[in-house]
């Protein structure tokens, strides 16, 4: 699940700090209640209401922010409400939501990998959908927000359109390019692909001491995006039979032959504390790096110098996590709710919260904005990341199908490679191992 | 009652006699009232207590049961009823039963070794020391220290490539350890942090018990010659047997239901890509609130893990009622032993010229009279 992961890696451990046997008990007990919708609330244009936000991490919605849309509708007043983790948020959400919606804030942000659970409840929340927002955000964000008959779940916040991140001094000594632009030509340009990739990491690992990537998993995860239906059928929503799924083999293969057999990956799990240290060892020279990433990397790489992004991915464009603005249906406020979402998704406001937080923008007309354009990185070598990241986004053609057993399966593949990877295991026992936690699923 | 009882039987006689006039309600029914005072405050005292657990405990209990009983989805909530299918559901994953393996093993990991550094740090603290207090509270710090803090201090220790203990081993030249590679040793890291965070607690009940033992005891020991293991030996442990039993059953339960220490041993928190180190409870939280979703089957784990706690519990508590059983038997074989030694003595004596005094000289140190001292 390393979808989930972004941005902090303590969302895990937050969730291991709250939780004993008496709770998990209470809480199995307290989620009785049927989850029906309560009043919609329709509020006349002048009534005084209090409107809440529930965020989590950064969302850049700072209280002047806030404050600047009473100004516009005087007789509302905004809170925030921010969870230090996604996890915590994801619990909160959840759990309110199974019983009933009681006590969810008016607009709760959610993340794109929370969609597949919440689709299959979309009474849970209004239907957003709005004819003059219509080419506000990048298709491909507003198409995973949708459900199948067409209602939105979520207007779209920021987005993880993935670059390459490398190592300049590390590919200098390998005799490597170091500039970004002969960098992404390096990898394969316009139309770079993994085979690409990997025959450049294989150049730079025959005279480096450092690994190509940090591990298998998340390159996986970078080619499985691409794949427009991975592993369950956007027709029917059913699983493919993963024993017979070639694509997945495939990229299995393919990832683990470049990982162990030609030694690319460094072997160190994300988010791990090899992993972060790694940072400080030199561990390997490329990650893949959606904007997110690059706070992280900024964060665990102190001190170190040569990190620079390059405009390329192989096999075209990626998107890894991003988040929306969701509007419970038991509120009391929702019109006004729907209003303030809107609000707060246009491209004037998140453009203020790419400058207040770093959260890459999905609308098309904040990217295109001179602040975003304008915008480099000074731990990445001044890198023009709000052009580089802006065109990452537009190489994206579309959001792969994620139905609801869309995370089960995937996980199963994932700790597949991450046994061959980590574990030094053989790859055809460890696929077998993933047919196994497949077939335990029962679907 | 003292009060009471000459009056009670005239009124008994007055009763039985033909139709003696009755004593005047009122009386009867503020003594009723009494009587149910007696007999009723008792229970109406504690029942705080249990009318809490009812709603906390036992209602929990129950509807999770209801629940196992049927589908039930995170969000999707009660679905159709499903009988004991998701028992058999649950009990056919090859997942659960590695969950219970590797519970077992990190509890055995754990609460042996704990159990013993802990009566030993006890009896060290019980010993003469300047600042008895410093130390004292000093064990206890671990306990204070936030679990999430724990696991954050121990992951640098147990990192794999580039952790300290990993790195301490390569410099005596012992290859590195795969903490989270090697299932023993996933265990065993994980046994340890559980270990930091409660040995120093368990060592102050102990001492607590240790130092109820009256000193008599050990004074005795010391004429008799004992040293200071034969002292512990003899003279504590049988002494804080009690306390022994209170904290092995504590450290069982605890043991079986370690969660924090997995969950942040890796980035996953879910024990590892093979599940090596997956508990059940871990597995029972994966099930609800990871990919499934699927709270009917986790309410069947935690029923099943329940009945399992319950089992082992029973064991355990049929383990110590054959120590407490077999503490008496053990002074009776001394005593055997020194009847034995006596008749030799007076054997001895008939032989010679020798009193027949030095034959209860034994006699202190056989354990029996500290059996009935504590008596």
């Amino acid at each position: 699940m390393l979808d989930s992961t972004r941005r902090t890696r303590r969302t895990r451990r937050a969730v291991a700090a709250t939780a004993g046997v008496t709770t998990l008990a209470l809480t199995l007990a307290a989620c009785g209640g049927d989850s029906e919708g309560a009043d919609d609330g329709a509020t006349s244009g002048d009534e005084e209401i209090t409107l809440t936000v529930a965020t989590f991490n950064q969302f850049g919605y700072t209280d002047e922010l806030l404050a600047a849309y009473t100004e516009e509708h005087p007789n509302v007043t905004v809170k925030q409400v921010t969870a230090a983790k996604s996890e915590d948020a994801r619990n909160n959400l959840t759990t309110k939501l199974a019983a009933g919606g009681e006590g969810l804030a008016d607009i709760e942000a959610i993340e794109v990998d929370w969609l597949p659970e919440l689709m299959e409840f979309p009474d849970l929340f209004e239907d957003l959908a709005d004819p003059e927002l219509e080419g506000r955000w990048l298709d491909w964000k507003v198409q995973q927000a949708s459900t199948p008959d067409g209602k939105l779940l979520g207007y779209g916040t920021d987005i993880g359109p993935s670059a390459i991140c490398y190592r300049a001094d590390l590919f200098k000594k390998a005799g490597l390019p170091t500039d970004r632009e002969k960098v992404a030509e390096l990898l394969g340009g316009e139309d770079a692909t993994w085979d690409d990739y990997f025959a450049a990491g294989k150049k730079f690992v025959a005279k480096s001491d450092a690994a190509w990537f940090d591990s298998a998993t998340p390159t996986y995860q970078g080619m499985v995006n691409q794949l427009p239906a991975a592993y369950e059928d956007p027709e029917t929503g059913e699983p493919k039979d993963l024993e017979s799924n070639t694509e997945i083999r495939d990229l299995y293969d393919q990832v683990l032959a470049a990982s162990v057999d030609d030694e690319l990956s460094a072997g160190l799990k994300q988010w791990e504390e090899d992993w972060t240290a790694g940072f400080q060892n030199n561990a390997w020279a490329t990650m893949i790096c959606p904007p997110w990433m690059t706070a992280s990397i900024e964060q665990n790489a102190g001190g170190v110098e040569g990190w620079d992004v390059a405009d390329v991915f192989p096999g075209g464009g990626v998107n890894w996590g991003g988040s929306f603005l969701t509007v419970p249906a038991s509120g009391p406020n929702t019109e006004a709710a729907k209003e303030l979402a809107a609000w707060l998704t246009s491209p004037e406001i998140q453009t203020k919260a790419y400058e207040n937080a770093n959260t890459f923008p999905s609308q098309v007309e904040a990217q295109a904005s001179e602040a975003v354009q304008t915008s480099v990185n000074d731990f990445f070598n001044d890198a023009p990341v709000g052009p580089i990241f802006s065109a990452r986004a537009e190489a994206i053609e579309g959001a792969p199908y994620k139905g609801k057993n869309y995370f089960a399966i995937h996980q199963g593949v994932q700790d597949a490679l991450e046994r061959v990877d980590i574990g030094g295991d053989d790859p055809e026992e460890s696929w077998k191992g993933a047919l196994d936690t497949y077939a335990s699923l029962g679907l | 009652m003292a009060v009471l009882s000459p009056t009670q039987p005239t009124h008994r006689r007055g009763g039985r006699g033909a139709s003696g006039p009755r004593p005047p309600r009122r009386v009867g029914f503020s003594q009723r009232l009494g009587r149910w005072d007696v007999k009723l405050s008792p229970y109406l005292y504690i029942s705080p207590f249990f009318l809490l657990f009812a709603l906390t405990g036992l209602f929990p209990l129950g509807y999770t049961a209801f629940v196992s009983l049927h589908e039930w989805n995170l969000l999707g909530g009660q679905g159709e009823f499903v009988g004991l299918e998701n028992f058999s559901a649950v009990l056919a994953q090859p997942v659960f039963w590695k969950s219970l393996v590797n519970t077992f093993s990190i509890f055995v990991f754990s609460s042996i070794p704990q159990v013993l550094l802990a009566i030993t740090i006890a009896a060290l603290l019980d010993q003469n020391l300047r600042a008895a207090t410093f130390w004292r509270m000093g064990v206890l710090i671990p306990y204070v220290v936030a679990p999430v803090a724990v696991s954050m201090i121990f992951g640098r220790l147990f990192a794999d490539q580039y952790g300290l203990i990993n790195e301490l081993l390569g410099i005596v030249g012992i290859d590195p350890v795969g903490w989270h590679s090697d299932r023993i040793a996933s265990h065993v890291a994980i046994a340890s942090m559980v270990n930091f965070r409660w040995t120093g607690y368990n060592a102050l009940i102990f001492l607590a018990a240790m130092q109820a033992v009256p000193r008599e005891l050990y004074e005795a020991a010391v004429i008799d010659g004992a040293g200071r293991v034969r002292q512990f030996f003899s003279v504590t442990v049988p002494q804080i047997r009690a306390t022994i039993i209170f904290i092995v059953i504590t450290s069982t339960i605890g043991g079986l239901q370690i969660f924090d220490e997995v969950r942040m041993f890796d980035s996953t928190g879910l024990g590892g890509a093979n599940r090596d180190w997956m508990t059940t409870v871990v597995y029972l939280y994966d099930v609800a609130w990871g990919n499934q979703k699927d709270f009917g089957r986790a309410a069947a784990v935690a029923w099943l893990l329940f009945l399992l706690i319950v089992l082992i519990g029973m064991v355990n508590f049929l383990i110590t009622r054959r120590i407490s059983t077999s503490g008496p038997k053990a002074p009776a074989v001394s005593r055997r032993h020194t009847r034995r030694l006596l008749a030799q003595a007076r054997a001895a004596g008939g032989a010679g010229t020798a009193p027949p005094t030095p034959a209860p000289a034994p006699a202190p140190t056989d354990p029996t009279t500290d059996r009935e001292d504590r008596r």
